[in-house]
Formats: structure tokens, sequence, C-alpha cells
């Protein structure tokens, strides 16, 4: 084996945007269920080639921030902004055809699939031959299938998870799933990956490994993120700007360091005495 | 000892991804092909390949009609029966009306027709799940059972109210009405089969089979990596209508040769349904053990019990077999959801480490 990593074959897309530049522009949104605020009023961007977190307590918004962007929720108020398009209804097939792809809190793997045909499901958008073609299993159609294959294990090589290959994901451990689920949001070679919770009950070493990966794909493959994370440890280590959410509104923004001596953060996370 | 996969490895992905990667099991493919392409013609007789092996294929290819819809793509049918019947009298229509053309040609366009009819009965699922489109599906079969008997157009005007195949011929050779043999009418309908099958195959390992499996195991992640559920859904409907009605035509055509619209009730949903599940959703190979064995155990018990020394009255033969299936549908529900297919893989799996109980 080779000790220095090879230039990645997977890679996000190049869109003309430079790292540093705004990639991602959340304005004004609000977000309503009948009576209930989920989202008041928030702003924030995200910029190309940074990890960016949200954080906040239970109920402040975080993941229906990450639904909006999505195409799950519309917003009754503001805009989001993609690669300097504005975008108002979207549906989620068309947020993963723009580059936004996305892992969900409760794993949300394809139960009846073995870890390869679920990682290449997130290869369906760059499968393009038609029904005709896929009749016969033949020429391009076996071509294409066996191109993306070669992708789908360059991502089982990176996430070291070789040996469950052909394992059905239902049989997997939880530390596994959520492993092949950020696999299956590699697959589709997104600009702008979106993590929720991806470290949600695991021990320290799965947290290490999972934390290990973030990293690798944030450099490797210069993939942009945005994450959703509790553990505190880790958004301070892992991220490069953080964005505070309390009761669906927006308390701070900055770097870990700007956020951890906010004294709004702390209130909502300490309490305050009345 | 003999079913092992030690030594065979395989060096591209091309190999990696064949449908049968064991060689075991490309010999055992092969040894079935030759079964069914010689030895049963040639040393089936009339009674057999008429009434079991004829019946038993076209119920198959229904049996995977279904599954396409139900085990792959999630959504649950009750309308198989009438899609079948849609290809029967599609079929009849396109036989009358272009006589000259092959038969073997017009089954495969009736499809067509219940294909089309499945898009727009599978629009509801766009919006609802589960039981609720299976009673959408319910319409169809009800609406189609009514189309059979109020629509006279359907049945060229016949005085019975049903069709009755007439005699056709392709390259020479009778294939339908009363003069066609049975090997003939074997042969057509094992070649429709094997092709449909084949074909079927290739979609289900390829990326629309994936958006099918993605679809019915979470919709919502599967919307997520770029599947429009619209195109997902519908195209499972037509497939799975399509393969149907042909299945339905040649149930006609080259098995009863003459069809009221009772043929083609909710008890032919129904027990097409029940070779599914007893087969194992989401299963090919499982859609042809269902159908065997929903199609031959009353077969065998009415030619076996009395070989056995206990000759049973037909009717309750009948009830018997009821009775039968009744009880392992439920017994299968609880102890096998998945079926005679996953048997069959438990015991593929067992016999690839024996003599050890796991590798």
């Amino acid at each position: 084996m080779n000790a220095i990593a090879e230039p990645p074959v997977l890679a996000a897309p190049d869109d003309g945007i430079k790292p540093g530049e705004v990639l991602l522009e959340v304005n004004n949104v609000s977000l309503s269920f009948g009576g209930v605020k989920a989202v008041t009023n928030i702003s924030f961007d995200v910029r190309k080639g940074e990890i960016r977190a949200i954080i906040g307590p239970n109920g402040a918004g975080k993941t229906s921030m990450l639904n909006v962007i999505n195409g799950f929720y519309h917003p009754q108020e503001g805009e989001i902004v993609f690669r300097g398009e504005k975008r108002r209804r979207m549906q989620p097939y068309e947020a993963a055809a723009s580059g936004i792809a996305r892992t969900f809190q409760n794993v949300a793997l394809f139960k009846g699939m073995s870890t390869l045909d679920n990682i290449m499901s997130g290869r369906t958008l760059k499968m393009k031959r038609g029904f005709l073609w896929q009749l016969l299993h033949y020429g391009p159609a076996r071509d294409e299938e066996i191109a993306n294959r070669r992708k789908v294990e360059e991502i089982i090589d990176f996430l070291e998870i070789e040996a469950i290959r052909k394992t059905p994901v239902g049989k997997l451990p939880y530390g596994l799933q959520k492993r092949v689920e950020l696999g299956r949001a590699l697959a589709m070679e997104p600009d702008l990956l979106l993590l929720d919770e991806p470290m949600a009950g695991m021990n320290l070493e799965e947290k290490e490994d999972m934390s290990r990966f973030i990293l690798d794909v944030n450099r490797q493959m210069r993939t942009t993120i945005a994450l959703i994370e509790h553990d505190m440890g880790v958004v301070m280590d892992l991220s490069d700007r953080v964005v505070v959410l309390d009761y669906g509104k927006k308390i701070a923004d900055g770097t870990p360091d700007v956020v951890k001596n906010n004294q709004d953060v702390i209130d909502a996370y300490l309490g305050v005495a009345h | 000892m003999l079913y092992r996969e030690v030594g065979q490895f395989k060096t591209s992905y091309a190999a990696d991804q064949q449908v049968f990667p064991i060689r075991q099991d490309r010999i055992g493919v092969v040894l079935i092909l030759l079964v069914a392409l010689v030895v049963v013609p040639w040393a089936g007789n009339d009674f057999f390949l008429s009434a079991v092996a004829i019946p038993f294929l076209v119920l198959a290819l229904a049996t995977i009609g279904l599954n396409v819809l139900t085990g792959y793509a999630g959504q649950l049918s009750l309308g198989t029966g009438g899609f079948m019947g849609v290809g029967a009298y599609a079929c009849y229509k396109l036989v009358t009306t272009f006589p000259d053309a092959p038969i073997i040609v017009h089954v495969l366009l009736s499809g067509f027709a219940a294909a089309a009819l499945g898009i727009v009965f599978g629009l509801p699922s766009l919006r609802i799940k589960g039981l609720y489109l299976a009673v959408t599906t319910l319409a169809a079969q009800f609406f189609f059972e009514w189309c059979f008997i109020r629509v006279p157009w359907l049945y060229n005007y016949n005085a019975s109210g049903a069709i009755e195949v007439p005699g056709r011929q392709m390259f020479g050779v009778t294939l339908t009405g009363p003069s066609a043999s049975s090997t003939a009418r074997y042969y057509a309908v094992l070649f429709v089969v094997i092709v449909l099958t084949f074909l079927v195959k290739n979609l289900i390992r390829g990326r629309i089979g994936r958006q099918w499996m993605m679809i019915r195991d979470m919709d919502i992640a599967a919307e997520l990596m770029g599947v429009r559920p619209l195109h997902a859904k519908l195209s499972a409907f037509a497939v799975s209508s399509y393969l149907c009605g042909v299945s339905g035509a040649m149930f006609v055509f080259f098995y009863l040769g003459a069809a009221e619209p009772s043929a083609f009730s909710v008890t032919l949903s129904f027990q097409v349904l029940f070779m599914a599940i007893l087969g194992g959703l989401g299963s090919l190979v499982g859609s042809f053990f269902g159908a065997a064995f929903i199609w031959i155990l009353p077969i065998l018990l009415r030619w076996g019990m009395p070989l056995v020394g206990m000759p049973l009255p037909s009717e309750t033969v009948t009830q018997l077999t009821s009775m039968i299936v009744g009880a392992l549908i439920i017994v299968f529900l609880i102890l096998e959801p998945h079926g005679l297919a996953r048997l069959w893989q438990i015991g593929k799996e067992k016999l690839r480490v024996w003599p050890f109980p796991y590798a």
C-alpha cells in the first residue's frame, strides 16, 4: 500500500466558486407549522470548503433548517441562495440534482438492500442510460453500472467498510450504519454535504473515527460540510464557524472561540437565573 | 461439498456483478433450462403440459408482475386479476382485428394496454400508501370486471359474452385454438416467460430496480438521492401491469382457450398475491416457487392421495387445498415473511459452509 494518500478521484464538482466564497446563503428564513414557529428570521451563510456547525438546544430548529435547505420544507418567508442562484420552492430531488446531499439523525438507509446497493443508490443521478438499455443490461448500461461501481468501491475503501460490502444494512450495528449512510451521501459527490447529528449515539472510538472521516472528506474531496451536532467537543474541534440557534432564532454566529464565550450561548445552554 | 465457491475469485466488477456469480448456480440454471426445454416436452404427456406446466408458467409470470410492484417497489396491489384481464381482452381484440400477424406479437403487444391502464391506476400511489392504495387497486379490479361484462365491444358483441380463442398459426405451427398441440403451446409460453424474466432481472439489478427498492425501503431518503417518486412508482406500475397483461393474454390464449369475465375476478388477484407472498416478496425465483406451490399442490393432492391409498372426492380436495394453503400462508407470514425464496437462500447458505454451522 502507498503510504501517501493518492489524490482522490471523488471530489466535489468544480462550480467556479473559490474556497472561502459564499456557497449557500440563508436569508431571513421563517418557517412555521400552523401556529408553531419552528424557525424565525434566520440568516447565515456557508462558505465553500468550510465545515459549518449548526448547534443549539433541543427544539431549536436545527433539523428544520436542514429540511428547508434540501427542500423538504418550504419556508413562508425568506429565501435560499445556492451557488448564487436564488430559489424558492424546490423539491428534494431537485435539491439533490443541484448538489446537496444529506444524512439523517435517525439512520435512513434502505434496509432491504446491501451496503453496496445502498451506496450505489447514491449514484442514481450519475446514471443516465434509459429504460431500453437497462432492460438489456448490455453495452452502455453495463459500462455505466461498472464505472459507477468503481466509484462506489473507492468510497468503500475510504470508509474502511470493505468487509460488509455485501451485508444487508439492516444487520449492521448502529455505528456502521451511520458510516454507510455517510458513504451513500458521498457517492453523490455533493457540493454541500449536510450531516444531521453524525455522532449521535456513538461511543468515543466511533466518534473519533467519524470525526476523522468528516475531516478527510472536507480536506481530500474538498466538500463543504454543514453539520448539526450536540457533542460540543466535536463541534469546537471540527468546525470552522458555528451558528447557534435557540427557540428558532439565531443567537450567535462566528468562530468556535467567539461562540464559546458568547453570553447568550452560555445562557441558552446553562439556563439563566430569573 | 459440491456447492462451494472456494477458489472462484472475481477479478473484475463485471464478473462480480453477474446474475449467478457462483459456478454451481450457473450449472444449475443450465440444467433447469434443459429440463424445461427438452425433458418436460419430451416426457410430459398432454395432461401434464396443458394442466400443470403451462398454467404454472403463466401464473409465475403474473407473480413476477405483482412482485415488481409489491415486492420491489413496495406498492400493494389487489388488481392483478383485472390487469391480467385487460391483457387478455386486448389480445383478443388485436387477434380478431389483425388476424394475420403472429400470435406471439399480439401477446407481447397486449401487455402495453395493461401497462397504460396500470399507469392511470397507479397515479393514486403518489398520494396514498399501504392499505389505502390496495383499496384503489381493488377499485381498478372491479372497474375492469365491470367493463368486461358491460362493454360488448371488448368481446366483439358475442352473444355468449365470452371470448373464444380463434386458431392462429405462427411459422406454420398452430399455436392457439382447439387444434393447437400442447407442446406447441408450452414452447410459446416458455419462450415468453424466459425472455421476460431475463429482461425483468436486468431491470431489477440496474438503476431502475434500485430506484424501486429505494422507494420501497425509505421514500424520503430516496427523494433525497434524486429519485423522482412519480417516475419510480409509475414505472413500477407500468412494468408490473405489462407482465400481468402478457400473463393474462397467455392465460386465455394458451391455457383456457375461452374465457368469461369471471376468469379475472378478485379471486385470481388473491391467488397471485398468495403466490407472491408464499414464494417470497422481492424475489424472482420466489415467484416461480410460489406459483408452483399454489398451482401444483392441489394437483398433487388430487393425484397423489389415491396413490397412497386415500382416494379423495374432488370437492374434498378443493376444500382441503384451500385449508392447507390458508394455513400455510398464516404460518409463513409468522415464521418466514420472506417466503420460500428465503428458505431456499438459507438452504444454500448452509450448504456452502457445510459441515460447519457458519463460516
